[in-house]
């Protein structure tokens, strides 16, 4: 079974940062959906096609008069539902002038869109990131396009071992490498756990110059993900020795929690959303600039990487054979489970206007 | 520092695989309590997920089956 290619439907993505949807048309695909969000003048997030029902031109390329989407081709104008309720010269408007809204939830500082039959989402079924958005925490965040199908983000992200040799000098040390992972899937609730424990191991340049530590390090991997779209990567490190408390509080650890959406934007490339949150240094601008550059710059060179790793693989004959060993048990469960869904919400769609009857 | 509940717990169902430390095996352990050890993961998950054909709990008087080799 390769990584997948295919997108899960029936399924929550992040779609944007919360600040990134205002009263500008902001255009976006997901898993192949040309979108366009804006807010109302009330402050509520919507999402409709990008593509007028009449020419096909993009809605982003239009403007709002209220909270209506007037086409700034002919003047087709929709409202937040994506019904049609104005056309250029005529009073009567077809029956089937309408577009596809997408449900929408903002949640942890993410704007989630529901890819699917719009009468199965559910916004209880959302996992959380509370974190990015905690008054307790501090939050840097970004987002990176990849030329690469989602698959091969969910690989890399599942298996850390790749830190050590692509990270080095950032996030990467030999321990990570060398120490054993636990693998556990909640099948019931659809989550992939992956722990690595390290109990004595180099402190990277990204943890020493944000905590401050200068000696080794106790540095737990804890990833937990809710496939297909949300990663989360409990971190925490401490000086050698230093445990949580049998009460499970823990005042001597420093905590980061290291949060990754990987949204499809067509089979071919990705929306790499990633942020960092950290119990520490809360108002220490110095650390928060560190932590955002830092972080992009990992970002980047997994970008880098999976960038060339598509093109390559876009050559290989189908059936190509490739070999998995122990540290990718994760990743391999991962796969499995992203199967189930994709065959799970197979065929479902958005609801669009009949064609046959387009002119009502 | 701060505890934000965030992480999602555990339900009843839970299949695990423990790499047996010294060595280069991975344990599958089902949530019937079948375990059986591997050399490679993805016959790991094959048999982990073929839940319950061949899956025995450790209460059977059956023995482990046998470490599986690759050919």
């Amino acid at each position: 079974m390769g990584f997948p290619v295919k997108f899960a439907r029936n399924r929550w993505y992040v779609a944007a940062y919360t600040s990134e949807v205002t009263r500008e048309l902001l255009p976006r695909t997901i898993c192949g959906e040309a979108l366009v969000f804006y807010r109302t003048q009330a402050g509520q997030v919507v999402a409709l096609s990008d593509r007028c029902v009449h020419r096909r031109f993009p809605l982003s390329e239009s403007h709002l008069d209220g909270d209506n989407v007037v086409c700034g081709y002919h003047g087709f104008t929709y409202d937040t539902s994506g019904t049609c309720v104005a056309v250029p010269g005529q009073r009567r408007i077809p029956r089937t002038a309408r577009v596809p809204a997408f449900p929408v939830v903002e949640q942890d500082s993410f704007v989630w869109v529901w890819i699917g039959d719009a009468a199965e989402a559910d916004p209880a079924g959302i996992p959380r990131a509370p974190w990015l958005d905690h008054p307790d925490w501090t939050a840097v965040h970004g987002r990176e396009p990849l030329d690469a199908p989602y698959g091969l983000l969910v690989d890399n992200l599942l298996d850390l071992s790749h830190e050590t040799y692509l990270h080095g000098g950032y996030i990467g040390t030999p321990e990570v490498a060398e120490t054993p992972i636990k693998t556990e899937v909640d099948e019931e609730r659809q989550i992939v756990y992956v722990s690595r424990h390290m109990d004595d191991a180099a402190c990277p340049p990204f943890y020493a110059n944000s905590t401050g530590i200068t000696g080794r390090i106790v540095r737990w991997q804890d990833i937990e993900y809710h496939p297909p779209c949300l990663y989360l990567l409990h971190s925490r490190v401490a000086p050698v020795g230093v445990l949580p408390n049998a009460d499970g509080s823990d005042p001597g650890g420093f905590h980061v929690e290291v949060v990754y959406a990987i949204t499809p934007e067509t089979e071919n490339s990705t929306h790499d959303f990633w942020a960092v949150a950290r119990d520490f240094a809360g108002d220490d601008d110095g650390v928060s600039d560190f932590l955002r550059e830092s972080n992009r710059t990992v970002v980047l060179q997994d970008v880098v990487a999976l960038n060339t790793l598509a093109k390559v693989l876009e050559t290989e004959r189908d059936g190509y054979q490739e070999l998995s060993i122990n540290i990718d048990t994760g990743g391999l469960a991962a796969r499995r489970l992203i199967a189930a869904q994709i065959a799970q919400g197979a065929g479902a769609e958005p609801a669009r206007a009949p064609s046959a009857a387009a002119t009502g | 520092m701060t505890a934000v509940d965030g992480r999602t717990g555990r339900t009843g169902s839970i299949y695990t695989v423990e790499w047996v430390p010294g060595t280069d095996l991975l344990l599958g352990i089902c949530h019937c309590g079948a375990r059986r050890r591997f050399e490679d993961p993805i016959e790991l998950w094959d048999w982990m997920l073929g839940h319950p054909e061949g899956h025995r709990s450790p209460a059977d008087p059956a023995p482990e089956p046998a470490l599986t080799r690759r050919a």
